[in-house]
């Protein structure tokens, strides 16, 4: 039952997928010129002008001077073999820019996605059992402190005390002897050693709202009968808790998988570009700006599909965990 | 039951002078005033009382689960389930060792609500298990045949499979039925009931009594039977201990205590249940040549489940199949039945909350089923609707004035000067008084929020009112208030009434007649009286058969008989 629910999923998100990259594609081709008139601008700028004959074979060679539709079918149908096409800008094959990009942003937002998780679930039950306590008014001033924090000040504030009172190497991802080295036990670490900022930074708003919601679902919880029938049994206050209103209380967690990652990826582009993280944001922001139409087609469509999936996941989790949830 | 215990068997439960307070801002709240009771062993102690009697709170006490901010501030509960062993569990650590062995080990306890009494993300064995593994010394697989045993005990069909369903897979009887075999799971010296039957049927309830009392009888338990129904104590108890506001105001034998009730309090209660036993003395009914102001053929509701690819029908529900009655001008039609019987259904498909499958529903001549916008919107305007429950019907956000003038305002039935002045005289014909319009719904009691349901039913001087289960959520006493409130705006208003319940009692003080319905078809209708005194179809004979008498010398006089349709 569960795998046909699953499989199903699976496949709605076919036509899905192709709609979106529909809503990318007319997205990316919205501002007016393409990546030629943007190019030409910026040479202009430093007085070099290229004759209309070089503009008008470049056109031709990228294929802008088609029509939009016919640009679109030949980038999808090369993007289903796996061929995102070349970068304008870069000069390079997408796939190439892409992929390492990819890989370190879906690492990051993991780690995020965990720490969040790890601080919120605790700080959030404590809160809730302790209803009024001066743990929890702690846990509720440092949270809507965190909720209203700009993410870029909080890295500014965090690199500053960082390099002020540790001395510790703070931006990016690695050190400059390790950014293109081969990947290695040593560079793992290197990361390791890094990531921790840019985790705490992006993490801290999530945090604070889920340690909200797993307080204000806890505490409706907590005085529900099933929970005197189980103190009833004799078991420990502990146990009876966790076993019961928590995991009830639970849903709102699996939920942020759907909404954390695409959250993390577009929302943290000004906090990527301020720690310089070598994640997709800021060369998504930079393909945007100039108009390098596969690049960022490439981008939109993975961020979609990440969402896409991350709600799949947390679609899947829920139906596995609360049996209420039917799935056909 | 059988034995016939003395005072001088000692007691295995004994509370004495037990007080407990709520530790609010304001200073301490006190909610039990020395209360004291006994149990013994094989015999059944009723504690009744009305909500905020402090019924509930004692029994948690008695397990040291008085809920936060409640605290035990005085007197002692003494628990001796043999000759040489005694403990006090009021000096226990409320979350200590001692005190979660007897929870559940020798002191077990069941709850009102079967639904929300339940885990809704575990499965029945799962928490079965626990409590059997919490406090035997048995692994997972043997505790898990156990729990098979003690479903089987509390006659659950197909034992095995239910081990691995939800609780909201379970009927409402089901659910309680699970619930009775896990507090019972360790065969506990004491059974704490608290109102375990009041969400269920009289059919349902009736067999949930008679599998107490035969588990009593094999377990040789005291039980402690918390209600607020006297029928039931007549039926079912030893000992009657009446509670007041917190204070035990009378207590003894049940024969005794029905035969010569001292206290003016248990009068009233007795008194509220014996008026229901008859019909009201302010009936009006209909005048004997009353056009028809509603007539129902042939309605149907089915709802179909769908599954598969192409969608297709595989299992269709039938709510309500071929229901045919007529309502006359200013008479009350009880429509009775067990849940999933179609009443309630049928109730919202004159309200036209649903879309009927088929059939037609004449109101004054017009038809009702083909009523679209505005034609409908004239006639909801005339058919009002009182729901069961006063705490979920009214919004908690909305202030008394907002949600008595919201209807007239949807209608443009009144200006915004004399919106106030319309809510005054609305609020003082259902006895409340005006000067609280500016309060919100968590102000007032039940009864007094019903009222408030009934102020914004005729706020738009409606002809029909379809009231489903007004009285259900309500204590007994003021049952009959809110039942003479209803009178006596019949009479004045001259309105006619479908009121659904499945309380025979009630049907029968307020309805002129009444349709009895299974299955989604009414069986038997006729005047009320006619039905009640002679029953016709089997399914009637079994209903009334299950209505506690409350009168304890009649007590197992009548044959109790199930009725099961053989289609």
């Amino acid at each position: 039952m569960i795998w046909r629910y699953i499989l199903k999923r699976v496949f709605w998100m076919v036509p899905f997928l192709f709609a979106v990259s529909i809503v990318a594609f007319l997205l990316i081709q919205a501002p007016p010129g393409d990546f030629l008139t943007t190019y030409m601008a910026k040479l202009g700028e430093s007085n070099e002008v290229l004759d209309q004959a070089t503009i008008d074979n470049l056109r031709q060679r990228f294929g802008l001077d088609q029509p939009i539709y016919v640009q679109y079918f030949k980038w999808i149908s090369r993007l289903i073999v796996g061929d995102f096409g070349m970068s304008f800008e870069w000069r390079q094959p997408v796939s190439d820019l892409v992929w390492e990009r990819m890989g370190l942003t879906l690492c990051l937002s993991f780690a995020t996605l965990l720490f969040t998780w790890a601080v919120a679930f605790p700080i959030g039950v404590y809160s809730a059992v302790r209803k009024y306590s001066i743990g929890d008014y702690i846990a509720t001033t440092i949270g809507f402190i965190g909720i209203a924090t700009p993410n870029f000040l909080l890295a500014l504030i965090l690199m500053y005390i960082g390099v002020v009172y540790f001395g510790s190497d703070v931006g990016g991802l690695f050190s400059p002897e390790f950014k293109n080295a081969a990947w290695s036990w040593a560079k793992v670490w290197d990361l390791m050693k890094h990531l921790w900022l840019p985790v705490v930074v992006l993490g801290t708003s999530a945090t604070a709202s889920l340690i909200r919601i797993m307080r204000a679902n806890l505490l409706d919880e907590l005085n529900k009968p099933y929970v005197d029938t189980a103190r009833a049994k004799g078991l420990s206050e502990f146990w009876l808790i966790m076993k019961y209103p928590v995991r009830v209380a639970l849903n709102p967690f699996i939920s942020t998988i759907g909404w954390v990652l695409p959250n993390l990826v577009s929302g943290a582009v000004v906090t990527a570009i301020v720690l310089s993280l070598p994640t997709a944001g800021p060369l998504m922001l930079q393909a945007l700006l100039s108009q390098d139409m596969f690049l960022a087609g490439a981008f939109v469509l993975l961020l979609s599909s990440l969402t896409v999936v991350g709600m799949l996941i947390s679609d899947i989790l829920l139906v596995l965990l609360d049996p209420r949830v039917k799935y056909d | 039951m059988l034995q016939t215990p003395t005072a001088t068997d000692p007691a295995i439960l004994s509370v004495k002078d037990l007080h407990v307070g709520f530790d609010m801002r304001q200073g301490m709240l006190n909610v039990l005033h020395g209360v004291g009771f006994e149990l013994h062993r094989n015999r059944t102690t009723a504690i009744v009382g009305e909500s905020g009697s402090g019924k509930s709170v004692s029994a948690r006490a008695i397990l040291n689960m008085v809920p936060r901010p409640g605290i035990i501030s005085g007197g002692q509960i003494l628990f001796r389930p043999k000759a040489d062993e005694e403990t006090i569990l009021t000096s226990l650590d409320p979350r200590g060792k001692e005190i979660r062995k007897i929870r559940g080990g020798r002191i077990g306890m069941i709850f009102q609500e079967p639904m929300s009494s339940l885990s809704p993300v575990h499965t029945i064995g799962n928490q079965i298990v626990e409590a059997i593994r919490l406090h035997r010394k048995v692994a997972n697989k043997e505790a898990r045949v156990i729990a098979r045993e003690i479903l089987e005990q509390v006659e659950i069909p197909r034992a095995e499979r239910a081990l691995d369903q939800y609780a909201f897979e379970f009927s409402g009887g089901m659910r309680q039925r699970a619930m009775i075999a896990m507090a019972l799971s360790c065969h506990p010296d004491v059974l704490i009931a608290d109102e375990p039957t009041t969400a269920l049927d009289v059919t349902t309830q009736a067999e949930i009594l008679d599998l107490m009392g035969r588990l009593q009888r094999e377990l040789r338990m005291a039980i402690m039977f918390i209600t607020h129904d006297m029928g039931v104590v007549a039926e079912i108890a030893d000992d009657v201990v009446v509670m007041e506001k917190g204070h035990v105001v009378e207590r003894g034998e049940t024969h005794a205590l029905f035969s010569r009730q001292s206290h003016p309090y248990t009068e009233k209660l007795l008194g509220a249940v014996k008026r229901l036993d008859q019909p009201a003395d302010a009936k009006v009914g209909p005048e004997p040549d009353a056009p028809d102001i509603l007539s129902v053929v042939d309605l149907k509701l089915h709802f179909h489940k769908r599954a598969g690819f192409l969608q297709r029908i595989t299992e269709t529900t039938k709510a309500v199949d071929g229901v045919c009655f007529n309502l006359r001008m200013g008479e009350a039609l009880g429509i009775v039945g067990e849940s999933g019987s179609g009443k309630t259904t049928v109730g919202r498909c004159v309200a036209r909350v649903y879309e009927p499958t088929d059939g037609s529903i004449s109101y004054r001549g017009a038809d009702l089923v083909a009523a679209e916008k505005e034609e409908l919107k004239r006639y909801r305007k005339q058919i009002r609707m009182i729901f069961q429950d006063p705490f979920a019907s009214l919004n908690p956000r909305m202030t008394v004035k907002q949600i008595i003038a919201e209807p007239m305002i949807a209608y443009g039935d009144a200006k915004t000067q004399d919106l106030e002045e319309r809510v005054a005289s609305l609020l003082s014909e259902v006895g409340l008084d005006p000067g609280m319009m500016e309060r919100y719904p968590h102000a007032f009691s039940g009864g007094q929020r019903q009222r408030i349901v009934v102020a914004r039913a005729i706020a738009l001087e409606p002809k029909l009112v379809i009231a489903d289960e007004p009285t259900s959520a309500l204590d007994v006493s003021i049952r009959t208030q809110v039942l003479d409130l209803l009178l006596r705006l019949q009479a004045e208003m001259g309105l006619s009434f479908i009121f659904i319940s499945h309380d025979m009692a009630v049907i029968r003080y307020f309805c002129d007649r009444v349709a009895v319905m299974y299955q989604g078809k009414i069986v038997e209708i006729g005047e009320t009286e006619q039905i009640i005194t002679d029953p016709q179809h089997p399914y009637t004979k079994a209903l009334l058969s299950s209505v506690p008498i409350s009168d304890p010398s009649q007590r197992g006089t009548r044959q109790r008989h199930r009725y099961v349709e053989n289609a």
